[in-house]
């Protein structure tokens, strides 16, 4: 312990907090150093004992935790309870499925077809049965399906957050109910069987976003990327002028309008963020499977984000990242079996009425004030560093 | 049948059905006011009443099977204020409203465990399945008298109880200013105790009453709940009164679109002219900000 402190650069402690480069440690730093240990350890471990299966339904529990960080974001900051966050991660996943398996070869000689192709908007790639097929490349389906959210966030957001109150809850509730109700009886989008054979995306680098097997742990370092990046930048954010801004509207809202906080703004910019950040979810989620179903959009769904956002501790994104990482994982490899629903509905009532600010809390506690007696120690025995 | 008849029939199964969505929304408004949360377990009194009742019956007559499944509902209400509510009152609204997500899911799946996945029912209270009362040119079955006669009373009942007695006098003294009811020597936290009791009781009743006409299943819950929220949302939050025309404006609304829609959106109408009214109306047809943010500080 004492070379790795050596190691992170002459640590030296001043008023009980460590120092790393002649900096004070960040908790942020320490934070991501934790992260990437804990994920490269687990992908080790899983690896090592033969179970790299595992590893795809970690991935998949690893981009849900990208849509209940965006609920988080919008309950821990603006205060608001969005039940809606399902369809927004249907409308991403669902605008990607559609526009990179829709068959546009009886275009191909339009003049626009062949435009766009040469824009890359539109790619031709070879088909399950060695055919030919023209359609969206992943990247463009990526950027529509953003904007749409985009549109769909402040359609639904602009009236409700400029209200007080469970309204937002209302309105994103009835939203996702309608558009899992559209989905069920359009049969464009496959009604019930939802849409399959999603292609893979090719990020380049040799990298691609899919479920297949030779990609598994190339795409469980992605996902634990873009968790980590997300992470980071809403700590900034949380850190920034915006992120006071918003603070100051979740303590007091009358008490931040008054102080020249534009809560309307910054509520809806807070959604919208969010929204974004739940179809982002299912846009990757839906090119990792190849596919995705009508029940994502479901009320359920949205429940569940918001549970797993309060069970976190709402606006400690780290471990709302955490909890629904590991609550999922186990959902997902069907451990609770019969009872995964009870066993759900329980765990979320312990954790919040044990740790109201989440799990990752108290044990961030724990760790520093077990640190600081290390640290004090060593001091008293070997003086002052 | 004439046109005419046939709208009154969709207007009248809209009605019943709303009525249940009407009490499922006087729940929502007592707990809201007594506590500040939206209680998601709602739905679940209605269930669970639904099913005690079905169960009791196999022991018991029907008038007592009722009366023993809602007075069995009310405990549990009361229970679950005294094991949640009362130790958490600290935890934050927000928190409190997704541990009532929680344990509706639980109330469901031990249901589920307890019972099974088997759709069951109450006989008719008076006649059968197929016996009918003739009115306006309209065939409708006696049970509809009997939601619509047993809500409106229930209705009735609460309203008096709330404007005339100590007890729901000083109910309401609570929803208004909890400190200064507290210094009226009231007892506030057996208040919320009572409020919690009261809505389970009532949404018990309902789950019996509608019972033989929309059968009790262990997943009824949960869809009740999102219609009694809409329905609170819609009629005004905190003004119980205001709940039972919002929850007959849902059912109705939903009667219409069965009528004129392909089936399969008939939510998606009620949830879209919900939704216009919110944005036109913020505070429901008869809520008042004052009230909102009586409770928020």
């Amino acid at each position: 312990m004492a070379t790795l402190r050596h190691l992170l650069g002459g640590a030296a402690t001043t008023g009980g907090q460590a120092q790393f480069l002649g900096r004070p440690w960040g908790a942020a730093a320490l934070r991501v150093l934790a992260f990437v240990a804990v994920m490269a350890a687990v992908q080790l471990a899983f690896c090592a004992a033969g179970k790299a299966y595992c590893l795809t339904q970690l991935t998949m529990a690893i981009y849900y935790a990208v849509a209940v960080i965006g609920v988080a974001l919008v309950m821990g900051c603006a205060g608001q309870v969005s039940l809606g966050h399902g369809a927004f991660f249907a409308v991403g996943g669902y605008t990607s499925a559609l526009l990179t398996t829709c068959d546009l070869s009886a275009f191909q000689q339009a003049a626009w077809a062949a435009w766009l192709q040469s824009c890359r908007v539109l790619v031709v790639r070879p088909d399950l049965y060695g055919g030919q097929v023209m359609s969206v490349s992943p990247w463009a389906a990526f950027v529509a399906a953003m904007l749409l959210t985009l549109v769909v966030a402040c359609v639904i957001g602009y009236p409700s957050l400029r209200l007080r109150g469970h309204y937002l809850a209302m309105a994103t509730l009835g939203f996702g109910l309608i558009v899992h109700k559209i989905i069920l009886g359009s049969a464009l989008l496959g009604a019930a069987d939802g849409i399959t054979g999603v292609p893979a995306w090719r990020l380049g680098a040799g990298l691609a976003l899919t479920g297949k097997a030779p990609d598994r742990v190339a795409n469980y370092y992605l996902a634990c990327g873009l968790v980590l990046l997300l992470l980071v930048v809403l700590g900034n954010l949380v850190r920034s002028r915006v992120g006071r801004a918003l603070q100051a509207i979740h303590d007091r809202e009358l008490a931040a309008a008054v102080m020249g906080v534009n809560t309307a703004v910054y509520k809806l910019k807070a959604f919208v963020f969010s929204a974004l950040l739940a179809a982002m979810a299912g846009v990757f989620l839906t090119h990792y499977s190849g596919g995705i179903g009508p029940s994502e959009a479901g009320v359920l769904k949205s429940v569940r984000y918001v549970a797993l956002a309060a069970a976190g501790g709402m606006a400690n994104f780290w471990g709302v990242a955490a909890v629904s990482i590991v609550i999922n994982y186990f959902s997902l490899r069907g451990w609770f079996g019969s009872y995964d629903q009870a066993v759900f509905g329980a765990l979320l009532i312990l954790i919040i009425s044990l740790t109201p600010e989440g799990p990752l809390q108290p044990l961030g506690a724990w760790l520093r004030s077990l640190a600081s007696r290390w640290f004090a120690k060593r001091e008293a025995a070997h003086g002052p560093a | 049948m004439d046109h005419g008849s046939l709208a009154l029939q969709y207007l009248l199964s809209g009605i019943t059905k709303g009525s249940i969505y009407a009490v499922v929304a006087i729940g929502f408004n007592l707990i809201f006011n007594a506590t500040g949360v939206l209680n998601f377990a709602q739905g679940e009194f209605v269930m669970l009443g639904g099913m005690l009742a079905v169960t009791l019956t196999h022991f018991v007559s029907l008038p007592v099977a009722v009366t023993g499944a809602v007075l069995a509902v009310t405990l549990v209400g009361c229970a679950l204020e005294l094991l949640f509510f009362r130790p958490l009152r600290r935890h934050s609204v927000l928190l409190m409203i997704v541990i009532t997500i929680g344990l509706s899911i639980v109330i469901q799946e031990a249901a589920l465990h307890l019972w099974d996945e088997k759709v069951r029912s109450l006989p008719y209270f008076t006649g059968n399945e197929v016996s009918s009362v003739k009115m306006l040119g309209a065939a409708i079955s006696p049970q509809v008298l009997w939601v619509l006669g047993t809500v409106a009373l229930a209705v009735v009942g609460l309203h008096v109880f709330l404007k005339f007695t100590l007890q729901g006098r000083a109910m309401r003294a609570c929803s208004s200013n909890p400190e200064a009811a507290m210094l009226a020597g009231i007892n506030t936290a057996n208040m919320r105790t009572l409020s919690f009791g009261l809505s389970a009781g009532l949404g018990a009743l309902a789950g019996c009453v509608i019972s033989p006409i929309t059968m009790t299943h262990y997943e009824m819950g949960a869809p009740l709940a999102i219609k009694g929220f809409a329905a609170a949302i819609l009629g005004g939050l905190g003004n119980p009164m205001g709940a039972v025309v919002g929850g007959l404006l849902v059912g109705v609304l939903e009667a219409v679109a069965v009528s004129r829609l392909p089936a399969g959106y008939n939510d998606v109408a009620a949830f879209a002219v919900l939704l216009l009214v919110l944005f036109v109306r913020p505070h429901g047809l008869f809520g008042s900000l004052a009230a909102e943010q009586a409770r928020e500080c």
